[in-house]
């Protein structure tokens, strides 16, 4: 079979049918994929809320602005029969060294910090990805952010950056910052 | 040219990192780890066999005037098609390479494979080529990976084997050029004709 020539029909007709063909190919497969791809990512998020708020029956999801950023900030309070046992909140920051980090930060009522999982983040590997190993997050285990300083030593808090990764360790600090804040907001509404 | 050599040649003679230096944007920016060089490398074979065919199937129907745009586009659907699949059916595999993925749109490996093989050469000897050169490029990807990984966080594989930082320039951009440069010399020393 001879190559098509280039007229400008031919040519706009190729060009259509190949485009049109690809979408619908995408297309497609994004439909089949969706539901898969959904179901993921909700498991994903309820392991990260029971790993910091281990024990909860059930929970109730309260969304809330926090005072600098642009998106809301869930909140999962946790209850078990009954009693509010602390709650997990999914945080983010956009200081990361390659932009968004997104944590789950679980807070027993008096604003102990249970545990914190990472859900998204985008560190050079390595380096940055060392914030989710158990020797950097590790450090803010049952601590209170009321006694403990949520900062790097270098900037004078209590936090051990890790090391040639001070600006993902910052952005750590300032997404775990930023969820205590909300917490305590959360906590004060509802009183 | 017979298909032995289609196959082969993408490892040595023609191998798209360390002789024609294509693709060297996923190159440096993946490989700080072995295990992200091979990665990348296995995800790029797969859309580098896939797009090699469909294109070697339908060469003769494009216009020779608008061949590249129509090659984008069949990359472009094979890559949203691999990424889709992925992180629906294999989540943790996606975890691991998710940001990778859709750097293959921009490998110029695959359209270069495209325009130079592909459109011209019939579908089982494009197959061959793109499995060669794909294989080439992870292997390549993987060396790059294991030295940077091994210097620059004493570990292969995630295998830690001294239990300190390593030398932190080897995982950083920086170390990607050094080693590069030094693997290129090397492969030229062992491949250069007398």
């Amino acid at each position: 079979m001879a190559q098509k020539e280039s007229t400008f029909l031919n040519m706009f007709l190729t060009l259509l049918v190949v485009t049109a063909l690809s979408s619908l190919a995408a297309s497609a497969v994004y439909n089949i994929t969706k539901e898969p791809i959904a179901k993921v990512q909700h498991e994903k998020q309820q392991k990260a809320i029971r790993e910091v708020m281990p024990g909860f029956t059930n929970y109730k999801v309260i969304r809330v602005m926090p005072e600098d950023g642009k998106d809301s900030i869930t909140v999962y309070k946790g209850f078990k029969d009954e009693k509010v046992i602390g709650a997990a909140v999914e945080t983010y920051t956009n200081k990361g060294y390659s932009g968004l980090v997104k944590l789950m930060v679980g807070f027993k009522p008096d604003g102990t910090i249970t545990n914190i999982e990472v859900l998204e983040q985008k560190e050079t590997p390595g380096l940055g990805t060392k914030m989710t190993t158990e020797k950097f997050k590790g450090q803010f285990k049952g601590k209170n952010p009321a006694n403990f300083k949520i900062q790097v030593t270098k900037d004078g808090g209590d936090v051990d950056a890790i090391t040639a990764a001070t600006i993902s360790s910052r952005a750590f600090c300032d997404a775990v910052t930023r969820a205590y804040k909300v917490y305590n907001k959360v906590n004060q509404e509802n009183q | 040219m017979n298909q032995k050599e289609n196959f082969l040649k993408g490892f040595f003679k023609e191998n798209p990192v360390f002789v024609m230096l294509l693709g060297m944007c996923p190159t440096l920016a993946v490989t700080n780890s072995a295990i992200n060089g091979l990665g990348m490398g296995l995800a790029t074979t797969f859309v580098l066999v896939m797009s090699n065919v469909v294109i070697s199937l339908i060469k003769n129907l494009i216009p020779s005037k608008v061949r590249i745009p129509t090659f984008i586009v069949v990359i472009a659907s094979f890559v949203t098609i691999v990424d889709l699949m992925m992180a629906g059916f294999v989540p943790a595999l996606h975890e691991q390479l998710g940001i990778f993925i859709p750097l293959i749109v921009v490998n110029c490996i695959v359209l270069g494979r495209a325009e130079a093989f592909a459109s011209k050469n019939t579908v089982w000897s494009s197959v061959l080529d793109g499995l060669g050169m794909g294989l080439g490029f992870a292997m390549a990807l993987t060396m790059l990976g294991s030295v940077r990984e091994i210097l620059g966080n004493y570990s292969w594989f995630g295998f830690k084997f001294i239990d300190t930082d390593g030398i932190l320039v080897f995982i950083l951009s920086p170390g990607a050029f050094i080693v590069l440069g030094f693997l290129i010399a090397l492969v030229n020393q062992f491949t250069k004709k007398a």
